[in-house]
């Protein structure tokens, strides 16, 4: 059994919650941000790009990339990688600049 | 929010901007000498992305296992609580404007819900830095992490990118970002390094003189060898494999310009990659006020700064890896010297030797890990080179050869790459070098950050 | 004997308007020959928004040379369209208060003489062609005929197409005169080049090319900013600006002036202007002038409160003190020919410029009278 990041540093967690991806509830520990808790169940990816349509996730995890940008409660273009995954957050993926319902 | 002027606050004799090393050494020792200071920060905690530590809801009871010198900054933040420092967190400032005072305009709050402007005295900027990436096939794949990136993640979240990460690129961040990553329970089967060290033995008396580097470093080398770590040196992953997310990659020698040698191509399954080479000095908000720049060794844009570490700017001084990169240690001893400079106490000569020798053994490092010319050559014509604007080689090569740029932003106005959310930080050393320019000027960066529109509307 | 130079003509500048003087030069046979000292587009055209506006002049040479201007725009995009994100969008200002309409009536009244087409547009129909406008406004008037290119790339691909000989990254130092004051040839940093006629194509800077030259040219920079939002789909259609954008346009005054001006672009970002200011070469970023602009962009179209601004740049639109261009031979020295001082207004202009001047230079009648537009003028003011 190998060790994980929490047994490395003695977590001792508040009680988790979940937040909703795409309309499956995903896990989530108090003050994980939300591209951390995606992580943790594998997933890589919450948004496809504006050209292209690839998917893309978090790049950078620092907030300086804007690659890890999500729809989060209903608003578009936001950084998962600062936000934290609170009770109840809803996480969208994104596609392209997420504002279609704007379009003329 | 903005305050009107019957109510506005006396402006603090000193701005902090950013709560790293460098900003908290700098915020508690100005404090400490008698300045009314205020420390503004991006992030929810203090500590930047150096000390980025779990939040207190994970409940970490040893943080410091994810860190080198965390003594260090426990020290500074019990200091922080007992100053009288005004700490505004998830302060994110867009631009600084120059005049009787300074005038600080920031966004707050992660999702940028609302809005402040700081007045102060003297500013010091202490924004730290972001990696420095250089594109290769496959470099957009969802398991590509840049290896700060995969070390913010597991130090504030308690997360992994994946169960088998390659470690690529190039700079002593890979070793430890790879020794945490094995720390954490993660495979690393290779760390990848593009430069050879030998730079290293030219500088042997800098070395020798910075014994607490020598430690770190072999603190890191037999955490490596518990974990069956592989070094690959004057190597590179010049391939990410994979359709939705990266599934292994491709690693090949360099020669001493850095373009891999044809045949030595060796393939290595992995399910994430973390790779990066180097940092580069987060300075916007000093350039954009035509702040003068030096160029360093491994070829990044710092702000020049004198003994006393005053920027060229009167009232605006820095300190840390806004002067040129050199990690935690530097950046403390700055932000005290500056702060001291600042507050017109004496400079205790034992601080400014620290300072010094920490300095040349950054430059020392700065200079074996600079990028070789040759790594274009693992680009294909279609790897993008804007992740933002998925901006592809053949587009900046055509602005290049055939459209008339000579320069980063004309390649930027005819190919849009550095036009997108991250305005450049990602793409601007790669194109950079495409462009063919042989001098390096600062990124233009207008706004620090996205502003939301309201915000701006609102503030007239 | 001296032998004939290889180079006709030298264009001192590679921003648009240097770049359609070498198309046109380059199409009338002549042996076309491009200096800058930076890249291609690396002054004012690659700050600016690239309007080819009709709706925003009033009756006058500048009018005439812009109706020139919208046709050869056209047959450019009929080859160069796509690559040039040419948009054949429309104009559309817009009066909050029925004292503006009155006053756009008249406007447009007047216009329609000098051949611009435009449609009254009553305030309750204007949903019909921007949805997100604010509610409430007085009416508008729509410009068809204006239309929009990216402005680097429009400089790119016309000297491109232009087929001109291009040398980026070369300063040029001085205008050799003869000895009744013909023009020689230039010497630049990296040595001399020969040819009988010299292009001042130099923009913000031709004032100093014009001295180089011996001869007055008093451009001076009127500094704007323009603020760019996140990528959107299309959200604005056409060029929108308030009613009093035409008004600052024509002002000479050096205090900060801002009219909303709104319009999408094909690449997704909103832009956003304007501002007009005199201070000189200035790069400072603004905080009130960005302000404002957003505060009058949210009053015309509220949806993009909710949106983000991304970045914001600045550009000097080189002016001269009667709001016209320089535009043809020098008469004080003979093959000296001005392509500069379109304010902000150099995009549009850019083709009527370029093919005025290749008539000239090959001795072939101009569509328009280029009297308005001579160098001199201002010395003739003067004396």
């Amino acid at each position: 059994m190998r060790r994980t990041p929490a047994e490395l540093v003695g977590a001792r967690p508040e009680p988790g919650h979940t937040i909703d991806f795409d309309g499956r509830p995903i896990p989530a520990l108090p003050g994980q941000t939300i591209a951390a808790a995606l992580w943790a169940e594998g997933i890589l990816a919450w948004r496809t790009t504006r050209v292209n349509g690839r998917p893309r996730g978090a790049f950078c995890g620092i907030g300086a990339c804007y690659d890890c940008l999500a729809t989060v409660n209903g608003q578009a273009s936001q950084r998962t990688c600062l936000l934290p995954a609170e009770p109840g957050t809803t996480v969208t993926t994104q596609e392209g600049h997420g504002r279609a319902d704007l379009a003329v | 929010m903005p305050t009107s002027p019957s109510e506005r606050p006396a402006p603090y004799d000193l701005a902090v901007i950013g709560a790293g090393p460098a900003g908290l050494a700098a915020a508690v020792t100005a404090a400490e000498l008698g300045l009314r200071c205020v420390l503004l920060d991006a992030g929810p905690r203090p500590g930047g992305q150096y000390y980025r530590h779990p939040a207190p809801g994970l409940g970490a009871a040893h943080p410091e296992r994810l860190h080198h010198g965390w003594s260090a900054f426990t020290g500074l933040t019990g200091r922080l609580a007992a100053s009288t420092v005004t700490h505004l967190t998830e302060h994110h400032v867009w631009t600084a404007e120059q005049g009787d005072t300074w005038r600080l305009h920031a966004t707050v709050g992660a999702g940028s819900t609302g809005s402040a402007v700081v007045e102060a005295k003297a500013v010091l900027l202490a924004t730290g830095a972001y990696e420095r990436q250089l594109p290769f096939p496959g470099w957009t794949l969802p398991g590509v992490v840049t290896a700060g990136g995969a070390q913010a993640m597991l130090k504030a979240g308690l997360v992994l990118p994946g169960r088998r990460i390659v470690v690529a690129g190039s700079g002593p961040l890979l070793l430890a970002a790879a020794s945490s990553l094995v720390s954490a329970g993660a495979g690393v089967p290779a760390v990848v390094e593009a430069g050879n060290y030998l730079g290293y033995a030219r500088g042997l008396g800098t070395l020798a003189a910075n014994p607490a580097k020598l430690v770190e470093g072999a603190g890191h080398g037999a955490r490596l060898l518990r974990g069956k770590v592989r070094l690959r040196r004057s190597s590179a992953v010049v391939e990410a494999h994979g359709t939705d997310r990266v599934t292994g990659v491709t690693v090949a020698r360099l020669d001493a310009e850095w373009r891999p040698v044809p045949g030595t191509e060796r393939r290595i399954d992995c399910d994430a990659l973390a790779v990066g080479h180097g940092l580069l000095p987060q300075i916007e908000l000093a350039t954009e006020l035509g702040a003068e720049t030096v160029l360093t060794a491994d070829r990044t844009v710092a702000l020049k700064v004198d003994d006393g570490l005053r920027t060229s700017l009167p009232g605006l001084w820095a300190a840390g890896e806004t002067c040129g990169v050199g990690g935690a240690d530097l950046a403390i001893a700055e932000g005290e010297l500056a702060a001291r400079v600042i507050a017109g106490a004496p400079v205790p000569t034992a601080l400014r030797r620290r300072r010094d020798r920490r300095r040349a053994f950054a430059g020392l490092m700065a200079a074996a890990h600079r990028p070789g010319p040759g790594w274009t050559d693992w680009l294909r014509p279609d790897t993008d080179v804007c992740r933002c604007e998925e901006v592809s080689v053949a587009a900046v090569r055509e602005a290049v050869e055939e459209l008339g740029a000579t320069d980063s932003r004309t390649v930027k106005l005819l190919t849009r790459a550095g036009m997108g959310w991250c305005q450049g930080r990602m793409c601007g050393p790669a194109v950079a070098c495409l462009s063919g320019s042989s001098e390096l000027r600062p990124d233009s960066r207008p706004l620090s950050c996205p502003v939301p529109l309201a915000q701006l509307a609102d503030g007239s | 004997m001296s032998k004939r130079s290889p180079h006709d003509v030298l264009v001192i500048g590679a921003g648009v308007v240097g770049a359609a003087c070498a198309y046109y030069a380059a199409r009338a046979g002549l042996a076309v020959t491009v200096i800058d000292r930076g890249p291609v587009a690396g002054g004012t055209t690659g700050a600016g928004e690239g309007n080819l506006l009709v709706s925003d002049k009033e009756p006058g040479p500048e009018l005439d040379l812009a109706l020139l201007s919208t046709g050869l725009w056209q047959t450019i995009a009929e080859q160069l369209g796509e690559q040039i994100e040419y948009e054949a969008k429309g104009g559309l200002v817009v009066a909050s208060a029925e004292a503006g309409m009155t006053a756009l009536r008249a406007f447009a009244a007047e216009q329609a003489k000098a051949g611009v087409v435009s449609t009254e547009i009553p305030g309750d129909r204007l949903a019909e062609l921007e949805p997100h406008l604010a509610p409430g406004l007085a009416g508008g008037f729509h410009y068809s005929q204006d239309a929009q290119v990216q402005p680097a790339l429009a400089a790119a691909h016309l000297l491109r197409a232009s087929g001109a000989s291009v040398r980026l990254g070369e300063t040029v130092t001085a205008i050799r005169t003869g000895p009744s004051g013909e023009v020689l040839g230039v010497t630049t940093d990296r040595g001399r080049i020969d040819a009988p006629a010299v292009i001042n194509a130099a923009g913000t800077w031709g004032g100093d090319l014009a001295a180089l030259a011996g001869v007055a040219l008093p451009v001076l920079p009127r500094r704007g900013f323009v603020l760019v939002t996140e990528p959107l789909p299309r959200i604005v259609r056409h060029k929108v600006y308030a009613a009093d954008y035409v008004a600052d346009v024509a002002s000479g005054s050096a205090a900060l002036q801002t009219s909303a001006v709104v319009e999408g672009t094909p690449a997704g970002p909103v832009l956003i202007g304007a501002s007009r200011e005199r201070v000189g070469f200035d790069r400072t970023l603004s905080v009130e002038v960005l302000q404002r602009l957003a505060a009058n962009a949210a009053a015309l179209f509220p949806v993009l409160r909710t949106v983000a601004v991304q970045r914001a740049y600045r550009g000097f639109r080189p002016y001269l003190p009667d709001h016209l261009p320089a535009i043809g031979a020098d008469p004080r020295v003979p093959g000296l020919y001005h392509a500069c001082g379109h304010e902000g207004a150099g995009i549009g202009l850019a083709p009527a410029t370029g093919l005025l001047i290749a008539r000239q230079l090959t001795g072939e009648r101009p569509e328009l009278d280029l009297t308005p537009f001579r160098a001199d003028r201002f010395d003739e003011a003067a004396a």
